[in-house]
């Protein structure tokens, strides 16, 4: 994986860059010095490391406009970074950078239950949106794994989802408004208490971009009454095929679950040594979860399980209290825990049509094969978003570079599927340079088009989602423009 | 020219200096100047897997044809599009491309989101005569800029669709309204919100002041239905009216003309259509002051039908929103413009997005802003 290389001219006015950025911050906001910068150089994609020139940590739309206005000027690349928990690469500095944290921007700045939506700096973290909320009832629908620690700009960046997205929609179906900053400093609100744009949906493409259009501080969510209960029904079945079948069936019926989980055998094998949930030793188990009052949930776990009786499951183990509930989602917690326990490993994030999944998954096994190194699968069943869970050995020489080798194979056959290199991680480092293999040399023109609209210099966060061949001739401009 | 395939679409556009008048079954009321380049021919459903709710069509596909093949699966495109044809008295025949270029959801939008909510992937033909594709046909996808949004609700202007894949839905079991009578606006938005409020799955919030029909439509299994319809009852029993109920016929009468604004199909006069927070809908449908008015979306959507030629914006001036003018004389539409004007950023970065996507400025020139 190749990074542009820094801008010598940029490294020789670091101190200019960083006088001017302490005029507009706090000193403590500007962090400079190489040992700090340090805790910047990577995020939750550990293998790629580079410490930043600078850091800063503005705490409002205007510090973030003057450090934009300044970087603009100055023609120092931009990296925005939420909580740094992208497993993606999409907050990896480069060594000419300014990382703009927002970190200190974490306030409520309104809650609405009449128009049921809450206005937030988009430093806060996911959890803590619907923190603020559920004690009258309400919750913040998206919820990705690292929804204790992740930011809401970093969710509106990656268009993150969640397990309950089956039902609620991932962050683009649940962002009402934004406040951007541009590059060049411009403020811009985008949407707000209202539905829909009433022009083109710059909101849409907003989400989702990365980070590479513009600094969102400032985002009205969607809130959602919060449902009367929840339960799990766990089922195990001694095929992948028969499994696929079931959720195909339990979509078909008219039941919308808020969750169809899915394990395979050697992720639940990992699981069980690990966690002791408990879970059936078979080929695939799934978890499906309902919403409602005690009466629906009753009704709607009935209706799935006398479906998953007409495909023989070898277990079928209907949740009856909250602790149930628990112990059933135990093992699919921690199962990423569980495949660290063995060894180090890499999780990747396509999506295939569900009518594809045991083809998939066959292939992955037989890939396992030859290239030597385990793999598990943990799966959003109801929307097809996978996640093989592929184990190396991070100080075993040539061992991470033939992981990204097999990782790149399964999301070329994602793609062959019928379905995309990633359904909610986002591109940024990881999957950039197989961008080539999902779209044709003219869809990436037309998405690049779109960045040189809103960032017309390719400051912002340039070196990602694109192949590097694809946008050199647009980087290269901006740097040689010094 | 007849476009009977994409290649045909790309020569079409290539060929031409403009302007071109962009559109599917010219049901929607935007007829902007310019040579008509229709995507009518270019029909078929191409892809249909129930089981993933998810189906791929071309542009010019009847939207009749694609309700009639979900229906044998029992499922539904769940935005529940609005049919314009009695409302703007159009002819034609309404096509998938048409209801996704203009975001065209109905009032379960409140509750499942709307058609850009929907909309998994696209093919279109750009203003240089390039193919383009954005997304696919899984539900969850982040590769890459979200295009499929963009194109959602462009209108033609940024290119030409060719084929769309959506996300459907199935259908429920049954469904039922509860209608609270004899509230005024403000009151009927009150309990529109606290209904939207309650877990129990509200998927039609409308308000009709002429007969004053404050109506709360639920959906799903049977015993689920008549649980919530219950429980709702209990909330709004201090909303100040009297509370009925509507059966699963009734209802889907109700909503089948709400969706359609039936009411202002055979009244003249001009039509807008307001998007706004539902807590501001009785003061903004107060200062619009029109011959009638019907709130949706449980007050986020205000149908106005007003004297001709009335200037809405200017009455309602600055809100958290946007005005559509609907319907009424097109010298009127093209003085007071179709679509609310956009902050002076906004409009930048859209007049930007148009210039790379169609460089030549052929496709409906004069819709959404720009210029003439």
């Amino acid at each position: 994986m190749e990074m542009p290389k820094p801008d010598k001219k940029v490294l020789s006015r670091k101190a200019r860059v960083v006088a001017r950025l302490q005029e507009v911050l706090p000193h403590s906001a500007v962090i400079h010095d190489e040992r700090e910068t340090r805790a910047y150089e990577c995020d939750a994609l550990t293998a790629y490391k580079c410490p930043p020139m600078v850091a800063v940590l503005p705490q409002d739309t205007n510090e973030v406009a003057a450090v934009l206005r300044i970087c603009h000027e100055e023609g120092v690349p931009v990296v925005p970074r939420g909580s740094g928990t992208s497993l993606a690469g999409g907050a990896l500095p480069t060594a000419d950078c300014v990382i703009l944290g927002v970190a200190r921007m974490n306030g409520v700045i309104e809650t609405d239950y009449e128009n049921r939506l809450i206005r937030v700096q988009t430093g806060r973290t996911n959890l803590s949106v619907t923190g603020a909320v559920e004690e009258d009832g309400f919750f913040y629908a998206p919820d990705p794994s690292s929804q204790l620690a992740c930011a809401i700009a970093g969710n509106i960046a990656m268009n993150s989802g969640g397990a309950h997205c089956l039902k609620y929609g991932v962050t683009t179906n649940n962002l009402m408004g934004v406040t951007m900053v541009m590059m060049d400093g411009e403020v811009v609100e985008v949407g707000g208490g209202h539905l829909d744009a009433g022009g083109l949906d710059l909101l849409g493409l907003i989400c989702g971009s990365e980070g590479q259009l513009g600094v969102v501080t400032e985002a009205t969510l969607r809130i959602l009454p919060k449902p009367e209960g929840a339960r799990p029904v766990l089922m195990g079945f001694d095929d992948n095929e028969v499994a696929g079948a079931c959720v195909s069936d339990i979509i078909k019926a008219g039941v919308l679950p808020v969750a169809i989980e899915f394990m395979d055998r050697p992720c639940i094998e990992a699981t069980e040594a690990f966690a002791k949930a408990g879970y059936p030793m078979c080929e695939a188990l799934l978890i499906v979860e309902v919403e409602g009052s005690e009466a629906e949930i009753d009704h709607q776990l009935s209706l799935i399980m006398e479906i998953a009786r007409r495909h023989n499951p070898v277990e079928l183990r209907e949740s009856k209290s909250a602790e149930e509930s628990a112990a059933i989602w135990l093992g699919r917690k921690s199962a990423f825990g569980a495949m660290g326990q063995i060894n180090d490993y890499m999780c990747l994030d396509g999506t295939i049509p569900v009518s594809s999944l045991p083809m998939v998954l066959r292939r992955i096994g037989e890939m396992s094969e030859e290239f030597g190194l385990k793999v598990g699968n943990v799966f959003h069943a109801g929307d097809g978003n996978m996640h093989p869970l592929i184990l190396f050995d991070a100080n075993k020489p040539g061992d991470l570079e033939l992981c990204e080798a097999f990782g790149a194979e399964i999301l070329k056959l994602c793609v062959e599927a019928g379905g995309c290199l990633t359904g909610e991680h986002g591109v940024g480092i990881e999957k950039r340079d197989l961008m080539h293999v999902q779209y044709a040399p003219a869809d990436l023109e037309a998405q690049m088009a779109v960045k040189d609209v809103f960032d017309p210099g390719w400051l912002l966060n340039p070196a990602k989602v694109f192949p590097l061949d694809a946008s050199e001739g647009r980087r290269a401009p901006a740097l040689a423009a010094e | 020219m007849d476009i009977k395939s994409e290649e045909d679409l790309v020569e079409a556009v290539r060929g031409t200096d403009g302007p071109l008048s962009v559109k599917g079954g010219g049901t929607r009321g935007f007829a902007p100047s310019g040579d008509p380049l229709s995507v009518a021919g270019l029909s078929g459903i191409t892809l249909y897997e129930p089981g993933a709710l998810t189906m791929v069509a071309q542009a010019g596909t009847p939207v009749a044809e694609i309700e009639v093949a979900l229906a044998k699966e029992n499922q539904r495109l769940a935005f529940e599009p609005m049919d314009h044809l009695s409302l703007l008295g159009t002819k034609g025949t309404p096509t998938i491309g048409g209801i996704f270029a203009a975001n065209v959801s109905g009032p379960r939008r409140i509750a499942v989101g709307a058609a850009r909510d929907f909309l998994l992937g696209v093919r279109f033909v750009d203003g240089a005569g390039a193919v383009v594709k954005n997304g696919g046909r899984v539900m969850k996808n982040v590769t890459g800029y979200d295009l499929v949004k963009l194109m959602a609700g462009s209108f033609g202007t940024l290119g030409v669709l060719s084929e769309v894949s959506f996300k459907v839905l199935p259908c429920p079991e049954t469904e039922a309204s509860l209608v609270v009578h004899g509230l005024d606006d403000a009151q009927a938005i009150a309990a529109l919100a606290r209904a939207m409020g309650s877990p129990f799955e509200v998927t039609g919030a409308a308000y009709d002041p002429a007969a004053q029909h404050c109506v709360i439509r639920i959906e799903g299994f049977e015993s689920s239905v008549s649980y919530r319809m219950q429980r709702l009852k209990e909330l709004l029993k201090n909303a100040g009216g009297d509370i009925a109920e509507w059966d699963a016929a009734a209802s889907a009468k109700f909503w089948a003309a709400q969706r359609d604004v039936a009411a202002f199909a055979e009244d003249a006069g001009d039509v807008w259509r307001v998007s706004c927070k539902p807590s501001d809908a009785p003061m903004l449908a107060a200062k619009a002051g029109a011959e009638a008015h019907c709130y949706d979306w449980a007050g986020g959507l205000i149908w106005l039908r007003t004297a001709t030629g009335t200037d809405v914006r200017a009455r309602l001036g600055l809100f958290d929103g946007h005005a559509t003018f609907m319907r009424g004389a097109e010298d009127m539409r093209k003085a007071l413009g179709v679509f609310q004007p956009e902050s002076a950023g906004v409009a930048r970065l859209t007049a930007g997005l148009r210039a790379r996507f169609d460089p030549r400025g052929i496709f409906n020139s004069g819709l959404m802003g720009a210029a003439q």
